[in-house]
């Protein structure tokens, strides 16, 4: 799904440094937050809106749509848990270094809820000109313009980098969606792909990957039969194989995960790859006019 | 994190599994005493890599001078990289089958996933390539566990030699170390049907999930090192994520994915990256300690900051390399491009400070950072 001005989100963490900060930022934004959660503050108000003791109980108090964790990675699992629970539809999970059977877990829980996960690891989600969760800089008009690019990615401070080429290129973006650095995330980059495809106000679409697993190559899967234009870049090529590039999930191992075969997967099914993010608008602008 | 035999091997033993009678030594006097004890047994060499029997580090010795020789050669051998420092004495079992068993976190489904293949040993990888079908694969449900019956399912079909049971048996009790420990990876190859019918636990590989190390501090200890430089082990100790890759164009950037495209920017306007290293996440405030690390680096040359600050604020990275900057008063050309979350004071504050001009765009703070690097190596 993608997050729209409507969507109501429930902050978990609201409270804390960080989560005020953002939560701030994303009301002065337009982002709809009906409440928050910490169970020592339940019963107060924090950024004029209800904290609650846990999802559970914010969601007996006003539904919501959208939970967004600020939780440190080993009170995650049981935030997670809660919010999935609560009925959340979906959850954005921002938080690093959970531990991985804890993440399994979580989402063992949203499959039997039915809530879309993104992250673990995620800078969150932007629809700009209307809402973001997350900790993208929404607000900065240099970074985000509204506009028809759909923008996937992996790392949050690289989607930044992106975005800000697209604007200084005059295209503003339909959708920025963090996908998470994570080695098991709630919505791949290929599942990413897919919404946007589906989405009207998208017309086309930018993939920042990184080195590691198999998203790429995933996403090349879909990629082929879209007829809307997609390029890429690939953080990672000049990393060095069997370490772990920050990132848990940026590691090329066994020959898995390397660039070459994300790159050549992704030029098999026709989305041009830049070497340089700089050179993105123009591969896009060309595609487009391909198209047209 | 990885864990060598000698330390992984234990923990199956303590959730159920067999494993042979072993001792760990570090010297060939030591081989000599504990193959008295053993009686006829192997030489490994505890390396955390594989391809060990391969290289000549696994040898069977039927006496105490046998294995006494042995070590003698296998001590200070290199394999992948690694020199051996440590040997595992361990009695011989007398192998009828060789079997693959492993459990893993499995990023498609999710959730975890058990392998097991008849074709064990050390050709493994090599044999499920060829045939893919060799390798059985069940995913699991993390809620439920492995139960007794989802193992016989998974072994459904298999000829195992009558030892079917103690398999499946093996399997639930390789799970159960797998959840307990939190693995990533939790291998074992081979596991061995004896001659005798018992189901015996020869090697083992487990990979600790870097994340959950906080929760099993007394196995932490036991991980094998990784191989650091010094400045990589000082990056450690101070929360930074440092790798050095020999160029001389230096990387800080902030957050994982735009750190790899920095050095990528370098590659590609034909410098090369000094080291990955970023300051993102929660490393944000720690830009200080991160410069100090970097300039450590007799082969620096020109450093190239570049900041595009989502959740790291980049008025607070600035800040702290600008403060960094002047303590150190480095004599090498340092470039930045600077944008997103903070970045009017962060641009204001390096030109006050600092008196430098960042870049607009990425691709000329790159350019001038390799050109820099170039002009002062020659």
């Amino acid at each position: 799904m993608i997050l729209r001005k409507e969507h109501k989100i429930l902050v978990q963490g609201i409270t804390g440094k960080q989560g005020t900060f953002w939560t701030k930022a994303m009301q002065d934004y337009g982002a709809n937050v009906v409440g928050g959660v910490n169970p020592k503050k339940a019963g107060t108000e924090h950024l004029g809106v209800p904290v609650h003791a846990s999802a559970l109980d914010a969601a007996k108090a006003e539904p919501f749509d959208v939970a967004l964790m600020f939780i440190p990675p080993m009170a995650a699992k049981a935030a997670a848990i809660d919010a999935c629970e609560a009925g959340a539809k979906l959850l954005v999970c921002l938080t690093e270094h959970i531990p991985a059977h804890d993440v399994m877990e979580m989402h063992a829980a949203a499959r039997a809820s039915g809530t879309r996960i993104v992250g673990p690891n995620t800078a969150g989600l932007v629809t700009p000109g209307e809402t973001f969760a997350g900790i993208m800089p929404a607000f900065n008009s240099n970074v985000f313009r509204p506009g028809s690019v759909g923008v996937i990615s992996r790392s949050g401070s690289l989607g930044t980098l992106v975005s800000l080429n697209l604007t200084q290129n005059g295209m503003g973006q339909s959708v920025f969606y963090g996908v998470g650095g994570d080695p098991m995330i709630g919505t791949t980059s290929r599942e990413a792909l897919e919404m946007l495809d589906a989405d009207a106000k998208t017309e086309s679409v930018v993939l920042c990957g990184e080195i590691g697993g198999s998203a790429e190559e995933d996403a090349a899967d879909y990629a082929r039969t879209m007829s809307k234009p997609v390029v890429a870049f690939i953080a990672g090529r000049a990393s060095p194989p069997g370490k772990k590039m920050g990132h848990a999930g940026a590691i090329v191992s066994g020959g898995q995960g390397d660039y070459a075969a994300k790159r050549r997967a992704l030029e098999a099914a026709g989305v041009a790859v830049a070497d340089v993010p700089s050179q993105l608008p123009e591969l896009l602008s060309e595609r487009l006019k391909a198209v047209a | 994190m990885n864990f060598e035999e000698y330390a992984a091997k234990p923990l199956l033993a303590k959730s159920g599994l067999a494993i042979p009678p072993a001792r760990l030594v570090a010297d060939s006097g030591a081989a000599f005493a504990a193959a008295q004890a053993i009686g006829p047994c192997v030489v490994k060499a505890q390396v955390p890599t594989g391809k060990r029997g391969k290289a000549g580090g696994i040898k069977l010795a039927a006496t105490p001078d046998e294995a006494k020789a042995h070590a003698k050669a296998i001590l200070g051998m290199e394999i992948g990289g690694f020199t051996v420092e440590k040997l595992l004495i361990e009695g011989q079992v007398p192998i009828a089958r060789e079997l693959y068993a492993a459990v893993l976190n499995d990023p498609k489904t999710r959730g975890p996933m058990v392998l097991f293949s008849t074709m064990g040993g050390m050709d493994v990888e090599e044999a499920t390539e060829k045939d893919p079908t060799a390798m059985r694969r069940l995913p699991v449900d993390i809620t439920k566990g492995l139960a007794r019956d989802d193992a016989l399912s998974l072994l459904d079909g298999l000829d195992l030699s009558g030892a079917t049971d103690k398999i499946a048996d093996a399997l639930v009790a390789l799970y159960k170390a797998y959840r307990k420990y939190d693995a990533d990876l939790l291998e074992i190859n081979p596991l061995v049907v004896t001659d005798n019918g018992n189901v015996v636990a020869l090697d083992c590989k487990f990979v600790l999930d870097d994340s959950s190390a906080g929760r099993h501090q007394g196995l932490a200890e036991f991980a094998a090192a990784e191989p650091q430089t010094e400045l990589e082990e000082a990056a450690q100790k101070a929360g930074l994520r440092y790798i050095e890759l020999g160029g001389s164009v230096g990387v800080l950037a902030n957050g994982a994915g735009l750190t790899m495209t920095t050095m990528d920017a370098v590659t590609h306007y034909g410098g090369e990256p000094a080291n990955f290293l970023e300051v993102g996440g929660e490393a944000y405030t720690k830009a200080k300690d991160a410069l100090s690390i970097l300039l450590a680096n007799p082969n620096l040359r020109s450093l190239l900051v570049n900041f595009c600050g989502a959740f790291a604020r980049t008025d607070v990275m600035a800040e702290g390399v600008v403060n960094a900057w002047k303590d150190l008063d480095p004599k090498i050309p340092v470039f930045f491009t600077i944008h997103g979350t903070g970045e009017d004071e962060a641009i204001a504050l390096v030109k006050k400070e600092l008196g430098i001009e960042p870049f607009d765009l990425m691709d000329d703070a790159v350019r001038a950072a390799v050109a820099a690097a170039k002009e002062k190596a020659a």
